[in-house]
C-alpha cells in the first residue's frame, strides 16, 4: 500500500462538500490556471441535492404536509449534519423523524415525526425479505387449551408504531395527490405496517391492538400479549385482533411455547 | 417446525444464460417502465440497473429485476464501491455486490473510476481522484479485490470531471490504460463523459479517444448532459443523464464504433425519466449504428462480446 500522504486527496476534498462555510479545497484547480470555485460547487450541489432528493423520496407525505420549500430547507439541515453512512440510500434517514421532532420550525406540527416514522417503516417493509404469511387456517387447528402459550414469528416486513396523534390518517391522506379533508389530529392512532406479498399496507389498529401486536412481534406468548392489551384497553377484542393481524400478514408461523 | 419463511430462491427463476448481448443496444431499467416492457414481451436489447437499488433483502425491486432478467440480458452497474477512494473497500458492500452477480448472472458488470465514501460519510456522487502512482496502486488493489470476489473481469468506467488535481502526474487515458493492463479489467467507455470532461478540462475528445485503449472496451454508455458556466463564464458541462444524447456525442460514438466494432451500448437516462417509447427510440438510434457496423464488417471479423 502506498504511503498515506500520497492518498490524502479525499481528506482534502471531502470536508467542504457539505459545509458551505469552507472554501474550495486547495488540492483542486481548473484547467490552464482557471479557478475551481464553481467547478467544485458542482460536486457540492450534486451531493446536497441528491441527498435531499433521497429524503424527499423516502418521506413524500411529510413533504406534502410541509410544502416543498419547507421540506427541502429542513432536509438540507439534516443532510449537512447527518449525511448517510451506508451506500444504500434506502437505508438513509432513520434519524430524520427525531430531527423533525427537534426542528424549531416544525413544532406546530407535533404529529409530523410520527408520520415520518410510518414512512420510514413503509420503506423498510418494502425492502424486507420475502416470506409467506401465516395461513389463518393453521390457527383454527390449535386446541383452545394451547392457545395461550403460542409464540408467533413476525413477518420480516411487519412493524407496529404508536402515535399520540392521528398519524395514520394524516399519513394515508398525504401519500398521494388526492385532496385532504379536515383531520382531527388529536386522536391517538396506532399503525400496523405489513407486506405479505408485494404491496405494503398500513392499517390503523383497534384499541389495545398496538400493545397486543407489539407484544406478539417481540415474541411474547399469546396469553401474556392479550393480558397486556386488556390492561391497556377494556375494549380489547382478542379474537378480532388475532384474526386481523394474521389476515394483515403480520406473522409467518407460530410455535407452542408450552414448557413441557 | 417454527419457520415457513421462504425467501425467493434463485432456483425459482429459470435464467437464460445464453442471451446474447454482443452488438446490442440497451437502456437503463426504470421500474416505472416495467408494465410497458412486460407488455411488449421479449425483444432485442438489454437492461442496465444500478446494483445498489437491488441490495435490499426482498420485495418489489427483486421481483421486477427477476421479471426483466428472465427475457433479457442484464448489465449490473455499481455506483458506490468507491474504487477510486483511498479507504479500504467496504467488505459488506462487496459481499452484496458479489451476491447480486451470483443471483442474476449479468452479461455485463461494471463500476466507476471514482469514490463516494470518506471516513463514515457516503456522499452519493462520483467524486474525482488525482492520477498518480499512489492512486494507481490503490485503484488496482481495489479492482483486484472486486474481481476476486465476483470471479470475473470488471468493466471500469471513465469519469466525467469538473476539476483537476494539482498533483496529478499522468493523463486520464494513461492512468486507465495502466489500470487495465495491471488488473486485466475491461473498460466501459462513457462517450458522453469523454465529451463532458474534454469540454470542462480543455482537451480534445478525439485525442482522448485516440489514446484510449479501445481494444479493452466491452461496453459503451451514451447519455445527455446539461450546460452551466465556470468561474470565467465559459461553458461547463454537467453529466446530468436527464435528456437525449447530444449530436456531438452521437458523432463521437460513430467514430468509436467504426474503430472498435459493435460493442453493447447503453442509453443512460436517470432523471426526468421519459416515457418508455422515447427511451426506446434513443436505443434504436444506437442499434442502427451498431447494425450498420455489423453489416459493413465481414462476419468473421465481428467482435463478439
Amino acid at each position: 500500500m502506498p504511503p498515506e500522504a500520497d492518498l490524502s486527496f479525499a481528506a482534502s476534498f471531502a470536508p467542504a462538500l457539505l459545509d458551505p462555510a469552507r472554501s474550495t479545497p486547495e488540492v483542486v484547480t481548473g484547467p490552464n490556471g482557471k479557478a475551481a470555485g464553481r467547478r467544485y460547487d458542482v460536486y457540492r450541489n450534486n451531493v446536497t441535492v441528491s441527498l435531499i432528493d433521497a429524503l424527499a423520496a423516502i418521506y413524500p407525505a411529510v413533504q406534502r404536509i410541509t410544502g416543498t420549500d419547507f421540506f427541502r430547507a429542513m432536509a438540507r439541515f439534516h443532510v449537512r449534519s447527518n449525511p448517510p453512512t451506508s451506500p444504500l440510500l434506502f437505508e438513509y434517514g432513520r434519524d430524520f423523524p427525531e430531527f423533525i421532532a427537534r426542528y424549531e420550525h416544525a413544532q406546530a406540527m407535533p404529529w409530523l415525526p410520527d408520520v415520518a416514522r410510518i414512512e420510514r417503516a413503509w420503506l423498510d417493509a418494502y425492502h424486507a425479505a420475502d416470506a409467506s404469511p401465516l395461513s389463518p387456517a393453521r390457527l383454527s387447528a390449535v386446541t383452545p387449551d394451547r392457545l395461550a402459550d403460542l409464540v408467533f414469528t413476525p413477518h420480516p416486513a411487519a412493524y407496529c408504531l404508536r402515535s399520540d396523534y392521528a398519524a395514520v390518517t394524516i399519513f394515508a391522506a398525504n401519500r398521494d395527490d388526492a385532496p385532504v379533508m379536515r383531520i382531527d389530529a388529536s386522536t391517538p392512532e396506532h399503525a400496523l405496517i405489513t407486506r405479505p406479498e408485494f404491496e405494503v399496507t398500513v392499517r390503523r389498529l383497534p384499541p389495545g391492538g398496538a400493545v397486543f401486536a407489539s407484544s406478539l412481534i417481540s415474541g411474547r406468548p399469546l396469553g401474556e400479549a392479550a393480558a397486556s392489551a386488556l390492561e391497556a384497553s377494556s375494549q380489547f377484542d382478542i379474537a378480532a385482533n388475532i384474526a386481523g393481524l394474521i389476515e394483515a400478514g403480520a406473522f409467518t408461523s407460530f410455535a407452542s411455547g408450552d414448557p413441557t | 417446525m417454527s419457520t415457513v419463511i421462504q425467501p425467493t430462491r434463485p432456483a425459482a427463476m429459470p435464467l437464460r444464460f445464453s442471451l446474447p448481448v454482443g452488438g446490442v443496444a440497451g437502456t437503463s431499467f426504470k421500474p416505472a417502465h416495467l408494465p410497458d416492457i412486460l407488455e411488449a414481451g421479449p425483444r432485442r436489447g438489454f437492461f442496465e440497473v444500478h446494483a445498489e437499488n437491488y441490495m435490499g433483502d426482498g420485495g418489489p425491486p427483486h421481483r421486477a429485476l427477476e421479471a426483466i432478467r428472465r427475457d433479457h440480458p442484464l448489465s449490473l452497474h455499481g455506483v458506490c464501491m468507491s474504487i477510486g477512494g483511498p479507504r479500504a473497500l467496504d467488505k459488506a458492500h462487496l459481499a452484496r455486490f458479489r451476491g447480486l452477480v451470483a443471483r442474476y448472472q449479468p452479461a455485463l458488470v461494471s463500476e466507476h473510476l471514482a469514490w463516494s465514501t470518506h471516513e463514515t460519510s457516503f456522499f452519493n456522487d462520483l467524486l474525482p481522484l488525482p492520477y498518480t502512482e499512489a492512486t494507481l496502486a490503490c485503484v488496482c488493489d481495489h479492482i483486484d479485490q472486486v474481481q476476486e470476489a465476483i470471479r470475473r473481469p470488471l468493466l471500469l468506467e471513465n469519469p466525467s470531471t469538473y476539476v483537476a488535481f494539482r498533483d496529478s502526474s499522468m493523463r486520464e487515458t494513461e492512468f486507465i490504460r495502466a489500470v487495465a493492463e495491471r488488473t486485466g479489467c475491461g473498460l466501459l467507455l462513457d462517450v458522453n463523459n469523454v465529451f463532458v470532461s474534454a469540454t470542462n478540462q480543455g482537451f480534445s475528445a478525439l485525442e482522448y479517444l485516440a489514446e484510449f485503449p479501445l481494444s479493452r472496451v466491452e461496453e459503451i454508455h451514451l447519455a445527455g448532459h446539461a450546460e452551466q458556466a465556470d468561474d470565467e463564464g465559459d461553458l461547463l458541462l454537467i453529466d446530468s443523464h436527464d435528456g437525449p444524447v447530444a449530436d456531438a456525442v452521437w458523432k463521437l460514438y460513430e467514430i468509436v464504433i467504426r474503430r472498435r466494432g459493435a460493442v453493447p451500448t447503453l442509453i443512460e437516462w436517470d432523471s426526468k425519466i421519459p416515457d418508455w417509447p422515447i427511451l426506446q427510440a434513443e436505443a434504436s438510434a444506437a442499434q442502427a449504428i451498431l447494425d450498420r457496423q455489423q453489416s459493413a464488417v465481414p462476419a468473421g471479423d465481428r467482435h463478439a462480446a
